[in-house]
């Protein structure tokens, strides 16, 4: 990555180790207690007219302003099961680097003779559950972008939004690979500060006009709490802790299942050298990413910006050049 | 798939939403039985054909800064032109032009915001990675040179009758460096506006990056001559007349060649639909302005009618390219595509060590 791009280790650290989620989607059982503690915890507005989506169990949508923690649903029947098992068989073979828990190499690939490699029996029909949060990118589109420093990276090495700097330009809506991040419009719920709201009378919204996505719940991190979805989470499909730690779980994990056969389990965003950087909430998917909604090869836009300033300036002298021609040909006055 | 008894009671499920691959169906799972299967294409599936990326929430009055920035940016380099080439009156229409266009400009910008009230927060920091605020300072130190030339030009107008006493001697001393200054900043601000739109993850706009300043520039350029010949008696508007036919010719040229490098998905929508439509129509009318100017600059009703066909082309080219953006957003197909595209190549190519996605 480019040396204009923002990443944890830039800031002089005070000493906390960077934070982060690792989302195991293969043990999600769907209960939506995330999104349920999320919005309780951080006073987020609801976001729908409570519609029926026709997706499954999933009537939330997709991540935004007023949702942090969204949880996929996705019904797949034997055919699609194949074809997922298949393309992680294909990236197994690739060859890509880190397979395995570190100290216990070629595991996962399935050669230690005393596991029973046989796929096991293919279900004729599966439920993809997943419960997806901002990534809280190495490099984030949405922070380098911001033009106020509303986003800044914490101590924890999160990403958050101060709610009252941020102007609502929406530059940053733009700039997130993950579409996360979104201005929040209008809704109803009170201010954190006020707790104490009148039951079952409508508090009023905080943060119209301006961004707002996941803080990783850097109010209770602060505290040294873990945040609401992952103490919500009935499964610990949701865990939280240090991210190198949660990388290495995530490892772990994905050699256990291929282990057992299951080559459709893939890890996501544990890779330093993708195009974000990596990302601080490392998941574990059971199919590729697009059918979760997730970008299959997502890059940080910033990436590019000392090329894109190049040719601007190049654009921009052209169009000097051309001024200055248009008065040596414009004749006399 | 009937899972228990109960399901039985359920109505039948409508049609599913889900895309595979966009618009064309492919052959795959749950296809009518009378297709045929054929050789698959790169086929994903989307998650029930919901946004990947986000729109920004941008609307017209974005497009109408864009469109505005790149008119003041352009008035002001002939502004300066006039000031130094001694045609006092296309001096003076430029200088007006560019401070009645950069104020409305930024008008629409703050109106955009969602917190207007906190527009100068803007200025709270210089960000190198973020053109927005890169932007905001181009356009402040900007208005500054166009703000006191053009209160000069207008002082003058009205026959020294604002009350600037002492101040008015100032005013005449720094009315030329002034011009200098806005001229200084009036190409970056003609050309930021398209790094601001690459600079994102949005795929048509992304995808763009190479040539859509170069597409900017020369918009700018051409509108900012047709008011010039709009606002400008013919004998002092020659300059104006050789940049806006150098302007449409970068504009047809730049258009091209951003379209026919950009990954052909993501290029889509500044093709189809509304977007597309207004892309088109600005290029017919650019090259009809063009022509125009050549054809008949020097009588003024031509000239004149030539700067309105382009002034309409440069903002339906802001218009069209926003619009297509926000557009590229709405089907996830634009953003899956082409990153499975890139994905696969690079895996072809042996560098399988920098994807997202990983077996371990
Ligand atoms: S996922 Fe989007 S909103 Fe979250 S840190 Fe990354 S770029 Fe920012
Ligand atoms: S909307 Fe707020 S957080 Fe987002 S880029 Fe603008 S100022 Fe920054």
């Amino acid at each position: 990555m480019n040396k204009l791009t923002e990443a944890p280790g830039h800031i002089p650290h005070t000493g906390h180790p960077r934070k982060g989620f690792f989302t195991d989607t293969s043990i999600c059982i769907g209960c939506k207690a995330c999104e349920v503690a999320c919005k309780e915890w951080n006073r987020n507005p609801h976001d729908s007219e409570f519609e029926l989506l026709e997706s499954s169990y999933d009537n939330t949508g997709s991540l935004g302003a007023d949702t942090w923690r969204h949880v996929a649903f996705i019904e797949q029947d034997r055919e699609h099961i194949d074809k997922a098992r298949e393309s992680g068989r294909a990236l197994v073979s690739l060859g890509m680097p880190g397979i395995g828990p570190p100290g216990a190499p070629a595991a996962a690939a399935g050669t230690s003779p005393d596991v029973d490699t046989t796929p096991p029996n293919t279900p004729d029909f599966r439920w993809l559950m997943s419960s997806d949060v901002c990534k809280h990118c190495t490099n984030a589109g949405c922070l380098d972008v911001c033009p106020t420093g509303a986003l800044f990276r914490t101590e924890h090495g999160t990403v958050v939004v101060q709610d009252d700097v941020c102007n609502g330009c929406g530059t940053c809506v733009a700039g997130c690979p993950f579409g996360v991040i979104e201005r929040r419009s209008d809704g109803t719920a009170g201010v954190k500060g006020q707790r104490d709201f009148t039951p079952g009378e409508q508090a009023p919204t905080r943060n119209v006009g301006v961004a707002q996505k996941c803080t990783l719940c850097y109010d209770r991190m602060v505290d040294g709490q873990t945040p609401a979805c992952a103490q919500a989470c009935p499964t610990t499909s949701i865990k939280y802790g240090e991210r190198e730690q949660m990388v290495s779980t995530a490892k772990e994990r994905v050699a256990e299942l291929h282990a057992q056969g299951l080559t459709e389990a893939r890890l996501y965003g544990a890779n330093d050298a993708d195009g974000v950087g990596g990302t601080g909430s490392v998941f574990l998917l059971l199919d590729e990413p697009e059918v979760y909604g997730l970008p299959p090869d997502p890059r940080v836009p910033t990436a590019d910006l000392p090329r894109m300033f190049k040719r601007a300036g190049l654009a921009a002298a052209g169009m000097l050049a051309a001024a200055a021609a248009a008065f040596l040909a414009g004749g006399r006055p | 798939m009937t899972v228990s008894d109960f399901d039985n009671y359920r109505p039948p499920e409508p049609p599913r939403r889900s895309k595979r691959g966009g618009k064309r169906r492919r052959a795959g799972a749950g296809q009518g039985p009378g297709e045929t299967p054929m050789v698959p294409e790169a086929e994903f599936t989307s998650y029930y054909g919901r946004p990947v990326v986000k729109p920004p929430p941008w609307g017209d009055p974005i497009s109408a800064y864009l469109f505005l920035g790149g008119v003041a940016g352009g008035s002001a380099l002939l502004g300066l032109g006039g000031q130094l080439t001694g045609r006092p009156e296309l001096c003076r229409n430029s200088r007006l032009a560019a401070l009645a266009s950069v104020g409305i400009g930024a008008a629409a910008l703050v109106a955009d915001l969602g917190r207007p009230e906190r527009f100068l927060n803007m200025l709270r920091t210089i960000k190198p990675t973020s053109p927005m605020s890169l932007g905001s300072w181009i356009l402040t130190a900007f208005s500054a040179g166009v703000g006191i030339s053009a209160a000069s030009e207008i002082d003058r107008m009205t026959g020294s009758r604002l009350p600037l006493g002492p101040l008015r001697k100032v005013l005449r001393t720094i009315e030329g460096p002034a011009g200098v200054e806005a001229a200084l900043f009036a190409t970056p601000l003609s050309a930021y506006t398209a790094v601001l739109l690459s600079d994102t993850a949005n795929p048509t706009w992304n995808a763009a990056r190479e040539d859509l300043p170069f597409v900017f520039v020369s918009s700018a350029s051409l509108a900012a001559a047709g008011l010039a010949m709009i606002t400008t008696p013919v004998q002092q508007a020659g300059p104006a007349r050789v940049l806006a036919v150098l302007g449409v010719a970068g504009d047809l040229i730049a258009t091209r060649a951003m379209e026919q490098r950009m990954d052909p998905v993501a290029a889509e929508p500044l093709r189809e639909g509304a977007p597309g439509r207004m892309l088109a129509w600005s290029q017919w009318l650019a090259a009809a302005g063009g022509i125009g100017v050549m054809a008949g600059g020097r009588h003024r009703p031509v000239a004149a009618a030539c700067g309105v066909a382009l002034l309409t082309a440069s903002a339906l080219t802001r218009f069209g390219v926003l619009r297509a953006g926000i557009r590229s957003t709405e089907d996830p197909r634009y953003t899956i595509e082409p990153q499975k595209r890139r994905l696969a190549a690079r895996r072809k190519a042996g560098i399988v060590d920098d994807s997202i996605t990983t077996p371990g």
